[in-house]
């Protein structure tokens, strides 16, 4: 390539590189999935009579949401929604505080590769145990209660909060943090000034975001037993009080979009 | 005060970014060194506070060789070098006063750094520093509200709240405008002058080292291959140390600048 002259190149038509360079293959890659995502459609069976029947329940749920009834289970639906905060609130505290250490342990341009492993090895546990999964078994271990969704939701915002910190520790501008080493500061010192404003903002940021997610999962995990107004929830449905589950649902609708718009408010003040 | 004895640094990839080094810093003198990137100008002065771990060879800092000490007096040491940095390196996020009071990490516990709360000594240094240099209005803002030449001076101030003996200085100049280069090489000379500390400045260009240091030393491919006064810097010299060009206009420009400087003043 390098004794190519300029003469030789002239009135050449010049295209991208492709990706896969072998046309062959390309070709095969492309015609393959193709054909693939057909098969796999057409093995979606769709039974249109029991669409049709749906349609009607469907349409009754739909509805409930122009009259939702917060009133009748309201006792029922306040200590649901009561029982979520406080899940939501200790949980996501909780797993914070363990996601901070975990996280720092598991960006390796900070932690020797022992370290490394073993949280990252933490980190990987964590998601790739299901929240329902894992909701489950600690149902069958502590039973039914707030408790089992407590640990649940601790134990999920570790791997999701941890992977993304050590991310953004990764990602770091190196430079600060060696001068705050190069003046002689320890190793927690070192965190503290060189380390820790460079992704602050990130933490705060994902944290409030966690705290979201937190609250909508207790939505859903007392669909397993595991306390939250997702018990409430599901109750409504079995009953097939759907004005009762539209209001519980325009509820946690209302608390996410506050807790959205609250995170953004509090994102551009740490920028 | 500083002897560096055959110094050497090899890369993990096999370069030698260091070849066996013996430099000889005496107390108070501020030396440039030069040379092409890739010379291993950033490698030798990180290895002299072991930002970057040399391969072999001694770093004497009055009579103790850095290279074998341990975590706890490394870092002991590190507070006898101040360092200056390239593009500032302060921390962007945090405020100025807390970027100067940072040089202290070495000297005060964790909870007192990371609560804030300095001795007064440190904090009555740090307004002193940020008045010589023209700063003290700045102390509560953010290092990242600051320009260029305002965030060097922070950085300045960082380094000698240390209470160095020696400097440090990594291309203090590289993204700084041409009249922003030479006040900041003139304040870190002033200041040398001023506290009688050594300095080693990492400089690429020439003409600006030529104007402020007494003694200028050459690397090429990790070896040294100049050190004398910047006078000394002949075309030829400059051939063997960058390589073949036209230094005349270089050489001749200086002393232009020089006179106009004088003029000036």
């Amino acid at each position: 390539m390098s004794d190519v002259t300029l003469d030789q190149m002239l009135g050449k038509s010049w295209r991208k590189p492709a990706f896969v360079k072998n046309a062959a293959l390309r070709w095969t890659l492309i015609v393959g999935f193709v054909v693939y995502l057909i098969a796999a459609y057409l093995t979606i069976e769709v039974d249109w009579g029991r669409v049709y029947v749906g349609l009607d329940r469907g349409w009754a749920f739909v509805l409930a949401f122009t009259s939702p009834d917060f009133t009748s289970r309201w006792s029922d639906i306040w200590s649901g929604l009561l029982e979520s905060i406080v899940m939501t609130v200790a949980a996501s505290v909780v797993g914070i505080a363990i996601s901070i250490p975990i996280g720092l342990g598991a960006a390796r341009n900070i932690a020797p590769l022992p370290v490394y492993m073993i949280c990252r090895g933490i980190v990987a546990i964590s998601r790739a145990l299901q929240e329902i999964i894992v909701a489950i078994l600690l149902v069958a271990i502590f039973g039914f209660g707030p408790l089992a969704g407590f640990l649940t939701l601790s134990f999920a915002t570790i791997g999701f909060l941890s992977k993304l910190l050590a991310e953004d520790i990764e990602a770091m501008d190196r430079v600060q943090a060696e001068a705050i080493k190069a003046s002689g500061a320890r190793w927690t010192q070192w965190i503290n000034y060189g380390v820790q404003p460079q992704v602050m903002p990130r933490l705060v940021g994902l944290s409030i975001y966690r705290i979201d997610i937190n609250f909508r999962e207790s939505a859903i995990l007392g669909l397993v037993g595991a306390g939250g107004i997702g018990a409430t929830l599901n109750t409504a449905f079995d009953r097939y009080e759907y004005d009762t589950a539209a209001a519980i649902l325009l509820l946690i609708i209302g608390i996410v979009m506050a807790l959205e718009y609250l995170s953004g408010i509090v994102r551009a003040r740490v920028q | 005060m500083l002897r560096l004895q055959k110094l050497t640094k090899t890369y993990k990839t096999g370069d030698q970014a260091l070849k066996a080094i013996d430099l000889d810093v005496p107390k108070g003198q501020v030396l440039a060194l030069i040379g092409p990137s890739g010379a291993g100008k950033s490698t030798m002065i990180r290895c002299i506070n072991r930002l970057v771990e040399p391969t072999s060879g001694a770093v004497l800092l009055e009579d103790v060789d850095l290279t074998g000490l341990g975590s706890g007096a490394l870092r002991k040491a590190r507070r006898e070098m101040g360092m200056i940095f390239q593009e500032y390196a302060l921390v962007e996020r945090l405020t100025v006063m807390e970027n100067v009071l940072s040089g202290r990490l070495g000297y005060v516990g964790f909870w007192r750094s990371f609560l804030r709360r300095y001795p007064q000594p440190d904090v009555d240094e740090a307004f002193r520093l940020l008045d010589r240099v023209g700063l003290l209005h700045m102390a509560d803002k953010r290092a990242d509200e600051l320009s260029g030449g305002q965030r060097q001076r922070v950085g300045i101030c960082r380094a000698l709240i240390q209470n160095p003996k020696l400097l440090l200085v990594d291309e203090p100049t590289a993204s700084l405008d041409p009249k922003t280069s030479r006040q900041i090489m003139r304040l870190i000379t002033e200041l040398c002058q001023e506290r009688g500390l050594a300095a080693i400045i990492n400089i690429h260009d020439v003409a600006l080292a030529q104007m402020f240091v007494p003694r200028v030393v050459g690397l090429r491919f990790g070896e040294i291959v100049y050190d004398g006064l910047p006078t000394g810097l002949t075309p030829d010299k400059l051939t063997e140390i960058y390589g073949e060009e036209d230094w005349e206009a270089t050489i001749e420009k200086v002393e232009e600048e020089q006179e106009e400087i004088e003029a000036a003043e």
